[in-house]
């Protein structure tokens, strides 16, 4: 078996104390057949410190396209040739959204809106869409509405927002390259605002913009630093009219050694799979990968390409024999 | 009758669309079959609804 996993048994799985950035490089760089041993360790560590539950979320994009922002992976900016339109979602769609959502079994629902931060008007949907849901539907709210003031984050903790996702994307080193309208600092303020607020803080990032392997080390070092409550893992999705709409997708071992490596980073955070899976792993890869440090998923579509049917991945779970987090275990 | 990519917008007597066919199982259409119209596009967990201004509204299949 390789150092770094001898070290990582006893460092991460029996004491749960994350790999450093040059442990993460290590088990970034291992060779293709010790990727299933990685798997198999990062899966011990993720049943250990997280235990068997995996939990079970849906997204919806409450206002798309027209982004001000330029972030090279997305396909909602309005500064590329994306064929994507801004469009609202009204509050009774909002609403059946969350139905839909809560239908699967799923104790999470995250509202996303595309912006640089919310304005007064994106705040006045969010009241009303935030109040209509929790009137209608047994559900957790989450928001990803981008960079937020001190009084916006105390806004969303008053109607009832328990957990606030703002990716990082990447590691500071490569951050500029991915994003010249913001900083890596800027979003990093916002996301000190929402833990000293007492909402569960969200970040993660995309895999594939073109960082290399030690700035994945990189990435993972710095939201181990961070100690989120939940890092979701996307993969790159290259999409058309973007200035990453060329790039390669992800190689599946890749994307299966940085499973392993970021939850041996973070033995307790709620690891999720996010966009892009089902283009770089596809359906066994899905499967290797919740055997491997996932225990988290969102199902069904995405906020502006598709998924597979949550009925496939709820299958999978119980094929896996892992139950799905039960609402009352958030709370 | 379709006569321009749902995907790219292209002209379906022109060039191979295969791929964009593909890529279809994970994405909604994006342009108007028939005058290739960007669509106005909600993507909600379950489906997608998409309307175009000339030829109306669509949505996923159930």
């Amino acid at each position: 078996m390789p150092e770094i996993l001898d070290l990582a048994r006893n460092q991460v799985l029996e004491r749960g104390v994350g790999l450093d950035e040059e442990g993460v490089l290590a088990v970034l760089r291992l060779p293709d057949e010790h990727i299933s041993g990685a798997l198999q360790l990062a899966h011990e560590v993720r049943m250990r410190w997280c235990g068997p539950e995996v939990e079970v979320e849906g997204i919806v994009s409450l206002k798309t396209g027209g982004c001000p922002e330029d972030c090279h992976f997305c396909s909602q900016s309005g500064l590329f040739t994306s064929p994507v339109r801004s469009v609202w979602l009204d509050i009774p769609s909002l609403v059946e959204a969350a139905k839909q959502t809560a239908a699967t079994g799923a104790t999470e629902f995250c509202i996303v809106a595309a912006v640089r931060g919310p304005d007064e008007r994106l705040m006045k949907q969010m009241r009303e869409g935030v109040a209509a849901i929790k009137a209608a539907v047994d559900i957790q709210v989450a928001a990803s509405l981008g960079m937020l003031s001190q009084s916006q984050v105390d806004e969303l903790v008053e109607m009832g927002v328990h957990r606030y996702n703002h990716n990082l994307e990447t590691c500071r080193s490569y951050f500029a390259n991915v994003v010249t309208t913001h900083t890596w600092e800027e979003r990093w303020d916002t996301l000190r605002m929402v833990r000293d607020s007492g909402m569960e803080v969200c970040c993660g990032g995309i895999l594939g913009l073109g960082e290399s392997i030690e700035q994945r080390a990189e990435f993972a070092a710095q939201l181990a630093a961070l100690d989120p409550h939940e890092v979701p893992l996307n993969f790159l999705n290259p999409r058309p009219g973007t200035p990453l709409g060329d790039r390669p997708v992800v190689d599946g071992k890749d994307a299966l050694r940085a499973i392993a490596a970021f939850r041996l980073a973070m033995p307790r955070t709620i690891l999720r799979y996010a966009g892009g899976r089902e283009i770089t792993l596809g359906d066994l890869g899905t499967r290797d990968g919740l055997l491997g440090g996932i225990n988290a998923v969102i199902v069904g579509n995405y906020l502006t390409t598709l998924g597979r049917p949550a009925e496939e991945d709820l299958a999978l779970l119980d094929d896996l024999k892992m139950p799905v987090k039960a609402l009352s275990a958030t709370l | 009758m379709s006569t321009w990519c749902e995907r790219c917008g292209g002209s379906l007597a022109e060039g191979d669309h295969a791929a964009c066919e593909a890529a279809r199982r994970f994405e909604p259409p994006r342009f108007c079959p028939e005058c290739r119209r960007r669509m106005k596009v909600q993507v909600l967990p379950a489906g997608w609804s998409a309307s175009c201004v000339g030829h109306g509204s669509r949505r996923s299949p159930a």
